[in-house]
């Protein structure tokens, strides 16, 4: 479904993401592994078109996304939610993923009719799964942070994607939070069929959820595989556990 | 929100029409004349909140497009043999392209940046305005621009304004409830995101520059009806900045807002400047009163004031 190869950028002569390669299968959920700075969250980047990559593909169904604008990406097919929160805080909790629909449907010419009069079912629908309905009417600056990373991902839905990218969905969540955010992301792969990548710092979660894992090291990719792959790859070991053969997990 | 809240909104919106209809039975023409200018300066505000408070953008010259209506207007009266009702409609046409032509330049640039282009570009039209003399009158601008009789005596001339006012009034606040606006209050909030999820936010903002150019230009076609003069410095950048004052001053995150703004500055624009020449230095007082105690405005404490009561009870 989601083919990059040898994806680069630098920043300033500092390789932020060097010779990246990953690919996602239909169905999929690939997780994006690797310590701080590895140039996860730049890939992520790349791939929706953020920033513009200095070199290598990014191919999105057959066809090339290279360097499209972000609003091209996501007419494709690609939504993704954001590391640090990253709302619209003026608006409800409720408009925050109307506007998402409203958008996907096309309807952000349409200067006569009330917002009112569309998209709110498939808004309730998409509150209804992430578990936001009770807040619905409460601007996003008041809810928890918790909540906010849902809403994150929410908006992201919003965009009916087929393929979803979530930079770091738990980062920050209580131990509850990060149960049912996880439960919403194991949902979202079986009942809607939704292709997800996502990046996590915390190793048991994704082991847990994820089909197969790619690892970043200082811009590269040093392997992706299956769980197992993964976690008896020496490279891995080194880059995580400074060298010594103990399994990962 | 309840369907008795609505139907009381729309009697105080029935009742506020009812009064201003009245105005010219009770009133002189003096304060006719006053109430029809905060109305067009309030739809002038209000066209630039629908950019500065639900777009997000930083438009701190709308004055030129005020400008461009007006001239719009009184050259297409005089200088053609058309009908003057003509001039109404090509006055705004005239502002909306220019809105468009600007809003072209300056909308790949963000906030500030934005600002101070359009400044530059609002004051070379305001340059070549004031320069033209063969073609706009330069700094005498235009006088006695003959208008159809129905709309040329102090109280036809306000009633046009009322009507054009409340109707101009009435689509804004649709666009800003329609999709369109959804969108363009979420590009306000969040740019970056709003991309994400697929709007084209440059386009986005430049019909909502454009249309904002539009109901400026409709206020200025309306001073043309009230005074019947025309001059450049209607176009100068300190009106701009008065503009953006209140939106401030009335709130610009409420709808009525800049139309409450409005109302404050030009009563006490008339009033203080029968006093003391110095009107610029109670503005900028003023100014420094709201940054320090309304950052909401009058309608946004207000709003916090109802609020805090209705919960109390």
């Amino acid at each position: 479904m989601l083919e990059v190869t040898a994806l680069s950028k630098s920043f300033d002569g500092f390789k932020a993401v060097n010779n990246a390669s990953l690919s996602v299968k239909d169905g999929e959920v690939v997780a994006v592994i690797g310590p701080n700075g590895a140039g996860k969250t730049t890939l992520f980047n790349l791939i929706t078109g953020v920033i513009r990559p200095d070199g290598g593909k990014v191919v999105f169904r057959g066809k090339d996304i290279t360097g499209l604008k972000p609003y091209q990406v996501c007419r494709r097919g690609i939504s993704r939610s954001f590391q640090v929160v990253n709302v619209f805080p003026r608006l409800s909790v409720f408009e925050n993923v109307q506007v998402s629909v409203l958008s996907r449907q096309k309807k952000t010419w349409n200067l006569f009719a009330p917002s009112s009069k569309f998209a709110v079912a498939e808004t309730e629908k998409i509150l209804e799964n992430v578990g936001l309905t009770d807040v619905g009417d409460a601007t996003s600056a008041a809810l928890s942070h918790g909540e906010r990373k849902v809403l994150e991902i929410a908006i992201a839905l919003g965009g009916n994607p087929e393929f979803l990218i979530l930079d770091e969905p738990t980062a920050g969540m209580s131990p509850e939070e990060t149960s049912r955010c996880i439960d919403l992301i194991r949902q979202l792969k079986e009942k809607l069929g939704i292709t997800i990548l996502f990046c996590e710092h915390d190793m048991e979660i994704v082991f847990s959820i994820s089909d197969r894992i790619m690892v970043m090291v200082h811009g590269s990719t040093v392997i992706q595989g299956t769980c197992n792959e993964v976690r008896c790859c020496q490279e891995v070991q080194d880059a995580y556990l400074g060298g010594s053969d103990v399994c990962l997990m | 929100m309840t369907g008795s809240f609505l139907r009381k909104r729309s009697l105080w919106v029935i009742a506020t029409l009812v009064v201003l209809f009245l105005f010219p039975v009770f009133l002189d023409r003096f304060y006719v004349y006053l109430a029809a200018i905060i109305l067009l300066t309030g739809l002038c505000a209000t066209s630039l909140n629908f950019v500065l408070g639900y777009g997000g953008v930083y438009q701190f010259h709308h004055a030129v497009f005020y400008g461009a209506g007006a001239y719009g207007t009184a050259l297409m009266i005089l200088k053609t043999g058309l009908s003057p009702w003509l001039g109404f409609i090509v006055g705004p046409v005239v502002a909306a392209m220019l809105g468009f032509i600007i809003g072209l330049i300056c909308v790949r640039l963000s906030k500030l940046y934005f600002g101070m282009l359009q400044i530059s570009l609002g004051s070379l039209v305001w340059a070549i305005i004031y320069r033209w003399y063969s073609f706009t009158g330069g700094d005498d601008g235009i006088h006695g621009v003959p208008l159809p009789d129905i709309i040329s005596s102090p109280n036809g001339g306000y009633y046009f304004t009322l009507i054009v006012t409340s109707i101009s009034m009435f689509v804004l606040y649709r666009m800003i409830k329609s999709p369109f606006g959804s969108a363009l209050q979420g590009i306000r909030d969040n740019p970056v995101r709003s991309e994400m999820i697929g709007v084209n936010v440059r386009l986005q903002q430049l019909l909502a520059l454009t249309i904002a150019g539009f109901f400026g230009g409709v206020a200025g076609a309306l001073f043309v009806v009230v005074d019947n003069t025309v001059f450049p410095d209607m176009m100068f950048w300190t009106v701009s900045l008065e503009l953006v004052i209140m939106c401030l001053l009335g709130g610009w995150l409420s709808y009525l807002g800049p139309m409450v703004g409005a109302a404050i500055i030009v009563l006490l624009r008339t009033y203080i400047s029968g006093i003391t020449v110095y009107w610029a230095l109670a503005l900028g007082i003023i100014m420094m009163l709201v940054i320090f105690f309304l950052p909401n405005g009058v309608l946004g404490y207000l709003d916090r004031f109802l609020k805090k009561k209705a919960r109390a009870r």
